[in-house]
């Protein structure tokens, strides 16, 4: 109180739909302590007026558990993949400039679609199947251990910012990034997930799959959940090293 | 078959070391006889261009191994967007060096091969011989030529060596993903010292 009134300015990229040119747009707000980029384009949508006093129309962007779990308002907030939920007014520098992870398709302004990752734990099979036509009991037991090593892995979010920091995800390869292959790395590892372990080692050994990682190992500095995914990519790499020779000499050994 | 480039990137990973990368250390390794005097030099390079069978050691162990390594490098190189510059990890700058050094190779080494090799082939050159080099390396834009294209052979070695560890699946840990980060360090040092020394001896 008494001293000048702080303010906080943001330059966000927007555009309208999918193919229509992008442009910039910066916006002055009151600082507020403790502000994060979500409570600040919260204010924006409230007033949307530019810093030239021009009236526009509201940011558009995608949120949910604003506690860093659900992986849905990633973007590039001073030109690296985060959560914007995260993302403290008070550590980032001035302005502070947010861009759509346009690794994906830009749906609008700040929002992408993130499908290709769900289509992509698809095409590795990311699940432990268990469906049937009887009840199968209980699987086996899984020591505590490895339940702990594991929960690391599952922390993923699918929020795309490994794919986003990713050099080998871009549109002239079909690389699927990172985070589903962790995922690979996690359902192998479960006790009747392992059932099938070769059916995920092979389909990550398919285009666009393990072999396309370049390791840059952008993805493990980047995670925010801070999953080991460069360690898991290794250890693919010596799953799929031992898959490739059973594959390829014929094994009586394919699973576990 | 469906795991093509997968299997494609193996073998550009296996061929970069095997012969690819254990040729260099041993052509670097010959080339270091020129420190001894030229008669030193002459007879090493006189050994090694007389090896029985040597066109098919050449054909199998360098030619095909390295043009295979070269141009699907290239394509490896174009089909990634670089960010350094956002992204300015350590390994992330060693990954845009990789690909830097990898597609100055290609031309560093046509140049070079079309100048010693390819001379004695067609005949212009009895043998590629102290002389031959210390003509070459005469010119001071050819030296510095020579020594960035040894430093960047040998980069792309040592720090093609790391992601073999890791592409095969042998370095998994954070820890010992450093360690072969330390050792393929010395091996970049202790390559790059033979290679420049072998080069001054021809000044």
């Amino acid at each position: 109180m008494g001293e000048a009134a702080k303010t906080v300015i943001f330059e966000i990229e927007r555009r309208n739909s999918t193919d229509e040119a992008p442009y910039f747009e910066k916006f002055e707000l009151p600082y507020r302590l403790n502000m994060n980029v979500i409570s600040a384009l919260m204010e924006i949508r409230r007033n949307p007026v530019t810093m030239d006093g021009k009236k526009t129309t509201p940011v558009t962007w995608d949120m949910n558990c604003l506690e860093e779990v659900c992986g849905a308002c990633s973007m590039v907030i001073n030109g690296k993949a985060r959560q914007s939920c995260t993302a403290l007014v008070d550590q980032l520098e001035q302005p502070i400039r947010l861009q759509p992870m346009k690794t994906f398709p830009v749906v609008r302004d700040l929002i992408v679609d993130r499908s290709r990752m769900f289509d992509s734990l698809k095409k590795v099979k990311a699940w432990v199947p268990i469906d049937g036509t009887h009840d199968l009991g209980d699987g086996p037991r899984m020591p505590e251990r490895k339940r702990q090593w594991a929960y690391e892995l599952s922390k993923c979010m699918t929020c795309g910012v490994c794919l986003e920091a990713c050099p080998n995800v871009n549109d002239k390869s079909d690389f699927i990034g990172p985070a589903p292959l962790s995922q690979v790395r996690l359902m192998n590892a479960h006790p009747t997930g392992s059932m099938t372990r070769d059916e995920r080692l092979n389909a990550i050994m398919g285009d666009g799959g393990l072999g396309s990682c370049g390791n840059s190992q952008n993805c493990v500095e980047s995670c925010p959940k801070g999953i080991p995914l460069t360690t898991s990519i290794a250890a693919l790499n010596r799953d799929t090293t031992v898959q490739m020779f059973r594959n390829f000499f014929g094994s009586d050994r394919m699973v576990d | 078959m469906d795991n093509r480039e997968f299997l494609m990137r193996r073998l550009h990973s296996l061929l970069g070391i095997i012969p690819v990368g254990l040729f260099l250390t041993q052509h670097l390794i010959v080339n270091h006889f020129a420190t001894q005097g030229e008669a030193s030099f002459n007879k090493a390079s006189h050994f090694m261009a007389n090896l029985p069978f040597v066109i098919f050691l050449e054909i199998f162990v360098i030619y095909l191994p390295l043009m295979y390594h070269a141009f699907y490098g290239v394509y490896i190189a174009f089909t990634s967007k670089h960010n350094p510059g956002k992204y300015s990890y350590m390994r992330n700058i060693l990954f845009v060096a990789q690909r830097y050094t990898g597609v100055f190779l290609v031309i560093f080494i046509a140049w070079h091969v079309f100048e010693t090799r390819f001379q004695v082939a067609i005949g212009n050159a009895a043998e590629a011989d102290f002389n031959m080099m210390e003509n070459i390396l005469s010119n001071p834009l050819m030296l510095a030529f020579y020594i960035v294209g040894v430093l960047a052979a040998t980069f792309h070695l040592a720090n093609g060596f790391w992601s073999f560890l890791v592409t095969w699946g042998i370095t998994q840990s954070e820890k010992s993903q450093r360690m072969a980060s330390y050792f393929t360090l010395l091996v970049f040092v202790v390559l790059s010292i033979i290679g420049i020394r072998a080069l001054f001896a021809f000044v």
